[in-house]
């Protein structure tokens, strides 16, 4: 029998909904239920003040200022790379085998778990290369790991400029850097930009590859060769070891709030930069 | 001849051009004159290789994997195939125009300077002069001086049209490329940019790749007919609509086929 269309209409119409509904729900009651057990945790002094007796009291400063730096060194080490990869693959190189290769391999690191890139990081940068658990070492992992996200996102986002864009900036005698540089990149930018989002929330979100390759002080670090503790690890820590649920959630909902805010200020960045440019 | 006291010279020389995509020979044995400040019109069914001519005049083609060239094209004697002449000087020489309205989703003014910025030229002064001499020999100047900063992609299609001629008018080519350069205007943008055709004839050589049999009879000074990748006749324009000499530029003139 043959269901008129009209139905099958209400129907997918129900189910496509739905299924967005319950995506959102989720998410909501996610961050209401972190909120609800870490809000009250917050405060000034907590985020200003150091932990004390492992963190059972005191403040979380100390990992705020991890949290920023080790996802702030991947950034500054992954961005360019990434883009210049994907620059490279989309733009000056053809369509062939060893492209194909390349792909794949960055398809496949993208895939790969983070406590793979932790076991990586630990014996490459804090042994081999001498680094210890440093900023250094968490931050380059962090870095390797979150390369292959910001390749593939920004070579997407490349390929969806138009191609009559380059064709008419080549025919009006420009190099392909100076296409890049004036037409590509400018275009690609919004999702560019998407992808670095994702992987600066990956990064502040990470705990095995970090734990593993920049420790876990609690104390201030001073140089690039410190051990530090990310809100991340520690609310790992806190809530492994049974020393404060309440500081746990606490941290959570801090997390919480910080990629929030991270998220939002980028994208307020962005548009800001695509309503001046056009 | 419309003109018979212009000096009758080529611009370009085409000789036994070939060209390969993969194994698919679009272009068989091609030669053709390109006469200097006139306009040369390529007609033909889709799928003739007329767009494909037109493109290997500046290289274009250069950007498609796989294309093979044999033959030669002359730019003033000059062959742009086998010589130091660098791509992107010649483009600067050979400029286009391409079939859909394309301003980059810039101000108009940073449309018109796109190709000043790529050369190099900075300076606010030059910038101005040449943006609005451009403007106005695109005829676009006095519907747009007072919007200068507005978003390109706001005008409407035919104003576009010329925003990018303006834009390619700033680089002072010499030869004009334009790649059926009406077919998303209508009839009034249409008669409109054939009108400014005929005004940069003055200044610039065009080659025109179209569609519209009345547009090439209209405008064109020399026409090429072309058909499975061969140029089957080509001769004045006059003479191609009013007396062909084969059968099958015949046919499609009088729309037996295309």
């Amino acid at each position: 029998m043959r269901i008129h269309p009209r139905y099958t209409q209400r129907g997918a119409i129900a189910v496509l909904g739905g299924a967005t509904l319950l995506t959102l729900l989720i998410l909501a009651f996610i961050i209401f239920f972190i909120l609800e057990k870490g809000l009250p945790g917050i405060s000034l002094s907590f985020l200003t003040t150091n932990p004390t007796d492992m963190g059972r009291a005191g403040g979380i400063f100390p990992t705020l200022i991890g949290t920023i730096i080790l996802p702030l060194l991947a950034i500054i080490i992954a961005t360019p790379l990434g883009i210049f990869t994907s620059v490279y693959l989309s733009e000056y190189t053809k369509e062939n085998k060893a492209t194909r290769i390349i792909r794949f391999g960055t398809d496949c690191l993208a895939g790969i778990p983070s406590i793979i890139f932790g076991l990586f990081g630990y014996i490459f940068f804090v042994v081999t290369l001498g680094f210890g658990w440093s900023i250094l070492s968490g931050g380059l992992t962090l870095a390797v790991m979150i390369l292959p996200t910001i390749i593939r996102t920004s070579e997407e986002a490349i390929r969806a400029v138009p191609k009559s864009y380059r064709e008419v900036s080549f025919s009006l005698g420009a190099t392909s850097w100076q296409t890049v540089k004036k037409v590509i990149l400018p275009n690609a930018l919004p999702g560019i930009v998407t992808g670095i989002m994702l992987s600066i929330g990956r990064a502040i979100g990470e705990t095995a590859a970090v734990i593993f390759t920049a420790g876990s002080s609690l104390r201030i670090p001073s140089s690039v060769f410190d051990s530090t503790r990310t809100m991340a690890v520690h609310f790992y820590i806190l809530a492994r070891e049974g020393i404060s649920a309440e500081n746990a959630y606490a941290t959570a909902a801090t997390l919480i709030i910080a990629v929030l805010i991270v998220n939002l200020s980028a994208y307020w960045l962005m548009h800001r930069f695509i309503a001046k440019r056009s | 001849m419309t003109e018979i006291n212009k000096v009758i010279q080529n611009k370009i020389a085409i000789d036994k051009l070939n060209l390969f995509y993969g194994k698919f020979q679009a272009l068989i044995s091609v030669s053709m004159p390109v006469q200097e400040k006139m306009i040369t019109a390529l007609i033909g069914p889709s799928g003739c290789g007329k767009s494909t001519l037109l493109r290997s005049l500046n290289r274009m083609n250069d950007l498609i994997h796989g294309v093979k060239i044999t033959g030669s094209v002359l730019l003033d004697e000059i062959d742009i195939y086998n010589s130091s002449l660098e791509v992107a000087e010649l483009r600067k020489r050979v400029g286009m125009v391409f079939q859909r309205p394309n301003p980059f989703p810039l101000s108009i003014y940073e449309n018109v300077v796109y190709g000043l910025r790529v050369a190099g030229i900075r300076n606010k002064k030059e910038s101005d002069e040449i943006a609005e001499k451009s403007l106005r020999g695109a005829w676009l100047w006095d519907q747009v001086k007072d919007k200068l900063d507005h978003p390109a992609l706001e005008l409407p299609l035919d104003q576009q049209q010329r925003l990018v001629i303006a834009r390619l008018l700033a680089v002072q080519p010499e030869v004009i490329l334009m790649d059926e350069p009406c077919s998303a205007l209508d009839p009034i943008a249409t008669m409109k940019i054939e009108e400014l055709m005929i005004e940069l004839k003055k200044d610039y050589t065009i080659v025109i790749v179209t569609h519209n049999m009345q547009q090439a009879s209209r405008v064109s000074d020399f026409t090429g007919y072309m058909l499975m990748g061969e140029m089957i006749e080509f001769n004045q324009t006059k003479n191609i609509f009013t007396n062909p000499s084969k059968k099958l530029t015949e046919d499609y003139i009088s729309g037996k086929y295309g």
